[in-house]
């Protein structure tokens, strides 16, 4: 399917490539505005992006798998992502994590039947004072526990 | 102790502009703007500003590497790509003094001759970076960014970059790399990113936290600064402390203050009553200290570097005396392995092959040759790399082997 960018976001991107000396530095900044619009970057989108920072479309990709973040398929509504790191892990978060995958149904890297919920396990969120803590979205959840992670589960329902 | 970089703690909506002016920033802009930009950095350097990001480089002295004569431009890059396991206190900046931050950057920039400034920001900041993107339009807005800067004929102009979760990019170099759009891969030194960096132009990268340090040294002079400090290390240091302690959280702290007296009076105290059986005194790349070792430590550059490990980006981590440090060690290990960005083979490999036998270990399944194995692959890789990422692998595993060796053996054992 062809990719195109909204008028608005046509207007972002031009916007982001004012900011720098050289095209090319504008590169992560719109395949975040890419991945916002889109919720995902396909290859098409790829394309799209390499001629307008003048790169070719391998760089892009290379670019986009570099990076964890930047995603090659289409979100669950929510993505769970549990700090599995050091400060967490003093702090349980094998517990948040064995609860999520319980009442999911769902292990690490998969997605509930709906597509509503997926889960994974993400590296220091620097939220280690609030351990333990997991980001779904663009929202962080600290201090989490049990009836903690229950409540959200509801909330997002 | 007088608050320095958390200056705005306790007021409400400080990351609004009208609350953070009433709380002195941007006060000491026009004093800035009317000195030479050499004073400022010669202020710096009396200050004993050491970089808050992990090396602890003299912040001053970085600035003096900067070309005198060059025709390119100057480029300030802040690094607020922070993710150092246990290290959380840029974002307590980013989301509670984001003004202080651009106070710090403008008076920077000015004894840089920067007019640009970039804001590194790790993608998972989504709303730190809303945060600060709104904080910069507060401060164009208001004429203390953008052209002619209070009627000085200074200009600056600062945009926020964001990263895309990728540890590495806090390195200096990946940052630069990744700042000119591709992967974050560190580059080899020198030359170094004072005389080429981004854009093959001089660029100063700077820690959130050094930064915000600044308008203090501008405002109440050096020798101020210096004696919240130590001789060396001037100005007290924002701690991220977490773990097993009752109060974890963000504390400035006058530098050189007692390890034990900050856990014990500022962090709580270990939880549930129980002892303390190892420190990581600044990030999870840092040497881990037993709790013998840290008893008498005072939280300062040398006294930690005497005691054997780092003060790194004062990310504390508390372990009690119930921690498994074989699994402490693989979990660890786990995140360094995912986070290697594949350049040097003696970190890519490594950093896969004491993943893989932590958890032949931990499992039960590990062998004598093993613990051996462990310090020998961290031998291998310890300064064998472009960048110390490796190091950062092959200092934890050597200090938890060394140290904690008994439980290590157990789980081969049994």
């Amino acid at each position: 399917m062809a990719f195109t960018l909204t008028a608005e976001n046509k207007k972002k991107v031009e916007e982001l490539l004012k900011r720098y000396p050289v095209k090319k530095a504008a590169l992560l900044p719109i395949l975040w505005v890419v991945q916002d619009q889109e919720g995902y970057i396909s290859k098409e989108a790829m394309q799209v992006v390499a001629a307008i920072v003048e790169v070719t479309p391998a760089h892009v990709y290379e670019v986009v798998t570099f990076y964890t973040m930047y995603r090659q398929t289409p979100p669950p509504k929510y993505h769970i992502q549990v700090c599995r790191n050091i400060s967490c892990w003093l702090r349980g978060s094998n517990d948040i994590l064995a609860h999520l995958k319980k009442r999911l149904g769902i292990e690490m890297g998969q997605s509930t039947k709906d597509g509503k919920f997926s889960l994974s396990t993400v590296e220091c969120l620097a939220a280690c004072g609030t351990a333990p803590s997991m980001q779904i979205n663009k929202d962080y959840y600290e201090n989490l526990s049990i009836e903690r992670i229950d409540q959200i589960l509801e909330e997002l329902k | 102790m007088e608050a320095v970089v958390m200056s705005t703690q306790g007021v409400k909506e400080a990351h609004l502009l009208e609350v953070a002016e009433t709380t002195g920033i941007y006060s000491r802009l026009r004093t800035a703007l009317a000195m030479k930009p050499e004073q400022i950095t010669e202020e710096v350097k009396k200050s004993a500003l050491r970089g808050r990001g992990g090396a602890g480089f003299p912040c001053g002295v970085k600035w003096g590497f900067v070309p005198k004569n060059s025709d390119k431009p100057v480029y300030l890059l802040i690094n607020a790509d922070e993710g150092e396991p246990g290290t959380f206190k840029d974002r307590w900046i980013l989301n509670y003094n984001p003004h202080l931050m651009i106070e710090g950057i403008i008076i920077s920039c000015f004894a840089l001759k920067s007019n640009t400034c970039y804001i590194y920001i790790r993608g998972e900041f989504f709303r730190e970076k809303e945060v600060v993107d709104q904080a910069i339009a507060a401060a164009t807005a208001k004429g203390y960014l953008g052209e002619n800067i209070l009627g000085s004929g200074f200009s600056c102009h600062v945009y926020t970059h964001p990263g895309a979760g990728a540890y590495i990019c806090g390195e200096e170099t990946a940052l630069i790399e990744s700042l000119e759009g591709k992967k974050g891969q560190p580059r080899i030194k020198p030359p170094f990113p004072a005389v080429v960096g981004v854009f093959g132009c001089p660029t100063i990268v700077n820690n959130v936290e050094t930064i915000a340090s600044v308008p203090y040294i501008i405002e109440k002079g050096a020798n101020a600064f210096q004696k919240l400090g130590t001789e060396k290390s001037g100005g007290p240091k924002m701690w991220s402390i977490s773990g097993h302690v009752n109060k974890p959280g963000v504390y400035e702290v006058p530098m050189g203050l007692s390890m034990m007296e900050f856990i014990n009076k500022y962090a709580g105290g270990v939880w549930k009553g129980r002892q303390i059986k190892a420190i990581i005194p600044g990030g999870s790349s840092c040497p881990i200290l037993t709790a013998d070792e840290a008893r008498d430590v005072t939280m300062d550059y040398e006294c930690i570097a005497t005691a054997g490990s780092m003060l790194g980006s004062g990310g504390m981590i508390v372990m009690d005396d119930r921690t498994d440090m074989v699994e402490a060690l693989q979990v660890l290990a786990d995140f360094y392995h995912h986070e290697s960005c594949g350049q040097c083979t003696p970190c890519r490999e490594g950093s896969g092959w004491i993943k893989k036998i932590l958890h032949r270990i931990n499992d039960g399944r590990g062998t004598r040759n093993d613990l051996d194995m462990l310090l020998q692959i961290s031998d291998n890789m310890q300064g064998r790399t472009i960048c110390v990422f490796a190091d950062a692998l092959a200092m934890p595993v050597r200090s938890f082997v060394n140290k904690f060796r008994s439980e290590f053996e157990a789980k081969i054992k049994s």
